[in-house]
């Protein structure tokens, strides 16, 4: 091999170089965000396991369910029934964008542009009661 | 050995033929048979025309609302249109960047020759009439050239007939402003969320119903989701008792608003063009 003094080290600081942010992470307990949940309410439109992995795909049904097939009937949740909407469903218990979305989104480094048109909440202010 | 060649060759021959003639003859006879099943059920298998295509077979099933517009009588009650306009653009946060040219309008008023271009002889109408304003909107028209042109469905037709905007859909084409006759779409050239000289663009953001972006198309949504919940568009709340504004089913015989076309004479902005509008102007 031509060379390979340099090669084979430089091979090694690479390769080491690469893996220097998994060795460096090894071990270490890194905490899941903790969102604030709604106080006073128990129970969401769906099972928190199945909100936690897929209320995107929720707010995509929803949002074709009410804008394109007009089924705007509202859903029921521990015995109240909220609208079909993130404005006016889901924020009205998840009151604070910044405690509850933005945590998650944040640390898993996902920007959702939901909140280019929709109005998120003022922070810590409920919207009016549940219909 | 010539004899058997004589007959391959024959066999040969009538095979190929049969090979290609008989599919398409198949075919033929299926093709007759499926257009013999359409030609059954095609009348009773069109689906809930919205109305319009008057007397085309049977009543039209499933609702077509519609809105009749006293203009009379908001010439007689100045600032009833600015509330009515005001009504509207306040909850759906109806952006104003403060020109004409990027202006967002979803409710608004022209003149007469503005309103009902294209006839000459209305240019010599009477003096009250030349006065008067027309409040004019998206006329939801039961055949709308916008929902032709959008290529995303962004813009469509909702089973009461109303023309619907998913604004997460809009990719800003502007195919469906260059598709309307009548200019009831508007394009959002700037954030509806930013601001000039520290006046916001919307003075206070409704927090019931979002905003848009820049690049969306919007226009009057004939408050679709009001009227699902068994409310009345808000302006024609706004007009109170007056009877300026009357919405409702124009396939309903029974409904106020095909009473009131029953027995008022109303017109249509550019009906010649063939896009049936649901909108109806008393002069």
């Amino acid at each position: 091999m031509y060379d390979g003094g340099k090669i084979i080290p430089g091979l090694i600081i690479f390769v080491g170089l690469m893996l220097f942010a998994i060795f460096n992470n090894a071990g270490k307990k890194i905490e899941a965000p903790k969102v604030e949940k709604p106080v006073g309410y128990k129970e969401c439109v769906k099972p928190v396991q199945y909100m936690k992995e897929s209320h995107m795909d929720l707010l995509n049904i929803w949002r074709d369910e009410v804008i394109r097939e007009g089924k705007r009937e509202p859903v029921e949740a521990g015995g109240a029934m909220y609208e079909k909407s993130l404005q006016n469903g889901c924020m009205h218990c998840h009151t604070s964008k910044k405690k509850f979305c933005d945590t998650c989104h944040e640390f898993a480094s996902v920007y959702p542009y939901c909140w280019d048109c929709h109005v998120a909440p003022q922070e810590d202010v409920a919207l009016k009661e549940a219909r | 050995m010539d004899s058997s060649r004589r007959k391959f060759l024959k066999i040969a021959g009538i095979t190929a033929v049969a090979g290609i003639g008989a599919p398409s003859a198949l075919n033929m006879l299926m093709k007759q048979e499926v257009q013999a099943s359409s030609a059954g059920d095609g009348h009773g298998a069109q689906p809930a025309a919205h109305g319009g295509e008057g007397g085309h077979g049977a009543a039209p099933v499933g609702k077509r609302y519609g809105m009749v517009i006293d203009a009379v009588k908001f010439h007689e009650n100045p600032g009833m249109a600015e509330k009515c306009i005001e009504a509207c653009h306040s909850y759906y946060n109806v952006p104003d960047f403060g020109n004409k040219k990027d202006e967002i309008k979803w409710l608004w008023q022209v003149p007469f020759t503005n309103a009902f271009p294209g006839d000459e002889s209305h240019y010599k109408k009477d003096d009250r009439t030349h006065a008067m304003q027309f409040m004019v909107l998206c006329n939801h028209c039961d055949n709308p050239p916008c929902v032709r042109a959008c290529p995303t469905k962004a813009t469509f037709k909702n089973a009461d007939g109303m023309v619907m905007m998913d604004f997460h859909r809009c990719i800003g084409c502007r195919f469906c402003m260059a598709a309307c006759p009548y200019g009831a779409r508007s394009f959002n050239w700037r954030d509806p969320r930013g601001s000039k000289d520290g006046v916001p663009f919307i003075k206070k953001v409704n927090p019931e119903f979002p905003t848009r972006m820049r690049g969306v198309v919007e226009k009057c949504s004939f408050c679709d989701l009001r009227v699902k919940r068994g409310l009345i568009p808000l302006c024609v709340e706004a007009t109170g008792d007056s009877k300026a504004m009357v919405f409702g089913d124009l396939n309903d015989p029974n409904s106020e608003i095909s009473q009131v076309l029953k027995a008022r004479f109303t017109i249509q902005r550019k009906p010649s063009l063939g896009t049936m509008p649901s909108v109806f102007y008393i002069i």
